[in-house]
């Protein structure tokens, strides 16, 4: 339990500490980084209370994923984050204040819960010690729901159908490996034997 | 540990077929660089004509499968077969100006037809989640075919502001979604509605709170007031045939979706959700009244008057009743045929190789080239609801239906505004045959546009005869979603 605990707040604390410097870091790239760790610290976190599926679901969707992508726009795009943070000092105030109603609102919120007590909690599923998050979701997936499974496949070809239209222009300069026009080549096709005198060009 | 029974995969057919053409024609549209659109788009036309003859040969009793979330019944049946047509008749009209405007890209006919996957899928959902699913699949695909004419800057900011004010909407379907599951404890439709039909249960705020912000998710979809914002601009940006495509067949798939979550989970709560309903209506039927009157852009004024069809639709559905949603339907169905014929006569707005949108450029349209005058004359006729075109029937049983349900004034509302809406059907009409003739558009007309202007024209003139049987069917629809 105490191991469980330790490890509990030095995952929080690194969390708390990576957000933080998210948004305090000078460089942009160390921003994304330091975002990626979060995730990773948060995926602790998720192992922490047993819910493993989801752990490494944080770990391939948004470290695998989200973040690569934010690498990359923040690497590719030349954006002048200077620049843009300029004059971040003006609106400090109305963060703060909006920092300060979220923080009310989760102590009103929390408070209630803690002290008034009474309040209708949904029944949770009961948990099966002997399957695993996994197994219990693919039971599901792939029976009950897999009319929506199969239709979310759908979808994602469209969008990729979609993205393919509206973005792939086909353009002349490209050359693209045709294997059975190599194959097919003849060399009488192509090697010429030419007699050259000595001393001239061809 | 036993093996799970084999799910009754029947109901779905339809969308098997589809989705296995779908990504057929992918790889063949891959394969095939550059004429894939020229074969591509008459098979996927092909492959929607034929699932709506499965529909129409299957039995119509309801069937559920995928554990409830999928179902199959008279009302997706009615709603299906007008979807899969109408979308095989939007991609038939486009081969041509995707050609004319060098985008002639397979993607759009193939995209057309993962939408209509969706619109059917959605009028089978029995599920929020299944709801949700089907709408994002519709709706994706629809925000790319907008923005499809990538390289003009209107196209490209009719797609981005289709996308961007979707994404608002499905946020607030989403949120309407979790508040209903976290107050009902379900996402079955019809656990919801035996929940709330029962007598003892307290009406919970929450679930209310959540139907609201559906409603709100829904209407948007339908482009109705006060969510229309992006109908005109969307109608106007995206290539014709495209609007042609938005303007039709999601619609329907949209008003389906309306229609059983209010009907079917939420029919208890008539006295909740009515109100929403006569607003959105009201304000669908004046708005596109009185903003259409300005509009010199054929697209953007058949984006005003489809605002105030929907209106009209919901005066229906306002009612609450069996007969009006019957009406609804009816409603639907030939506010499909009026848009789609609409649009293919705006495709053959053709002149010298460039097509028009003004409709001023109609002037005179009756002396060069009469069938297309004479088609563009009933097709206004209906619209503007003057017997004894379909438009009138339509507008006629929903009216009917919001009267029994003592919803006199609402009737009276509508009436009126259809009146003021007559003015700028009737001025096209004055246009064609009336004023100085301009230059005639490029002959011959294109085959398919041709087509399914005429057949649109012709469904609307011999409606009086078969009004009857479509009325009929309409009811049985109707009945699968009454309990």
């Amino acid at each position: 339990m105490t191991i469980e605990l330790a490890l509990f707040y030095l995952l929080s604390a690194v969390t708390v500490g990576c957000a933080v410097m998210v948004i305090a870091s000078r460089n942009p790239v160390h921003s994304v980084l330091f975002l990626i760790l979060a995730f990773f610290n948060s995926a602790g976190l998720f192992l922490l209370l047993g819910a493993e599926f989801l752990a490494m679901i944080l770990v391939v969707v948004y470290v695998g994923a989200v973040a690569v992508l934010f690498l990359f726009v923040v690497m590719m795009l030349d954006v002048n984050f200077r620049r843009l943070r300029e004059g971040a000092r003006l609106y400090w105030p109305i963060g703060a204040l909006v920092g300060v109603i979220l923080l009310a609102e989760l102590i009103l919120v929390t408070g209630g819960w803690a002290f008034a007590g009474g309040f209708e909690t949904a029944a949770p599923i009961p948990s099966d010690p002997s399957i695993t998050n996994t197994e219990a979701l693919g039971r599901v997936i792939y029976t009950d729901y897999v009319y929506l499974f199969q239709t979310a496949g759908v979808i994602l070809l469209v969008a990729i159908i979609g993205a393919i239209m509206l973005t792939l222009r086909p353009r002349g300069t490209l050359r693209r490996q045709d294997i059975a026009e190599q194959v097919h080549r003849r060399p009488q096709d192509t090697v010429e034997l030419r007699k050259v005198d000595t001393g001239a060009g061809v | 540990m036993t093996p799970a029974p084999l799910l009754d995969l029947m109901p779905a057919l339809p969308e098997f077929l589809l989705l296995l053409a779908g990504l057929l024609f992918l790889v063949i549209g891959v394969l095939r660089e550059g004429d894939g659109v020229r074969l591509i788009g008459p098979l996927s036309a092909l492959s929607l004509v034929i699932a709506a003859a499965i529909i129409l040969a299957s039995d119509k009793t309801a069937a559920d499968t995928f554990g409830g979330h999928f179902r199959m019944d008279a009302f997706a049946a009615f709603l299906k077969v007008l979807i899969y047509v109408g979308v095989a008749a939007a991609i038939l009209v486009s081969q041509n100006f995707l050609e004319d405007e060098r985008i002639a890209r397979f993607e759009f006919p193939l995209l057309a037809l993962f939408g209509a996957l969706g619109m059917g899928m959605m009028v089978s959902a029995n599920s929020f989640l299944a709801l949700y699913m089907s709408l994002e699949l519709q709706s994706l695909s629809v925000y790319v075919l907008a923005a499809g004419h990538r390289d003009t800057l209107r196209s490209t900011e009719a797609g981005l502001k289709y996308f961007i004010l979707g994404s608002l909407a499905s946020g607030l379907l989403l949120y309407g979604i979790s508040l209903v599951y976290g107050f009902t404890g379900t996402v079955m439709f019809d656990q919801i509605g035996s929940l709330l039909r029962d007598e003892n249960a307290s009406l919970s705020s929450g679930a209310l709170v959540g139907l609201v912000f559906i409603a709100a998710g829904i209407c948007f979809k339908l482009g109705v007031v006060p969510f229309h914002m992006w109908t005109p601009d969307v109608y106007e940006g995206a290539p014709t045939p495209v609007g042609a495509y938005i303007a039709s067949a999601p619609k329907l798939a949209a008003m389906g979706l309306l229609l059983r979550v209010l009907i079917d989970p939420f029919g208890a709560w008539v006295g909740q959700w009515q109100q929403i309903i006569v607003f959105v209506a009201i304000a669908s039927m004046l708005l596109g009244a009185f903003a259409a009157i300005m509009q010199t852009n054929f697209k953007r004024l058949m984006a005003y008057s489809g605002i105030a069809n929907i209106g009209y639709a919901l005066v229906g559905l306002a009612a609450g009743t069996r007969d009006g949603v019957d009406g609804v339907l009816v409603f639907m169905a030939i506010y499909m045929v009026m848009t789609l014929g609409t649009f293919a006569c705006i495709l053959a707005m053709r002149r010298q190789g460039s097509y028009v949108e003004d409709i001023n450029e109609l002037a005179g349209l009756s002396r060069r080239q009469p069938i297309l005058a004479l088609i563009l004359t009933i097709l206004m006729f209906s619209l503007a609801g003057i017997p004894p075109t379909a438009g009138f029937f339509g507008k006629f049983y929903v009216f009917k239906a919001a009267i029994d349900a003592n919803l006199t004034w609402l009737a009276v509302i509508g009436l009126l505004s259809s009146v003021v809406a007559c003015y700028y059907y009737l001025r096209i009409v004055k246009l064609v045959w009336f004023d100085q003739a301009a230059e005639p558009f490029d002959l011959p007309l294109r085959p398919a546009i041709g087509a399914v202007a005429g057949i649109s024209a012709i469904l609307l003139i011999v409606a009086v005869l078969a009004i009857n049987p479509l009325f009929a069917s309409a009811g049985i629809a109707a009945s699968a979603i009454f309990h």
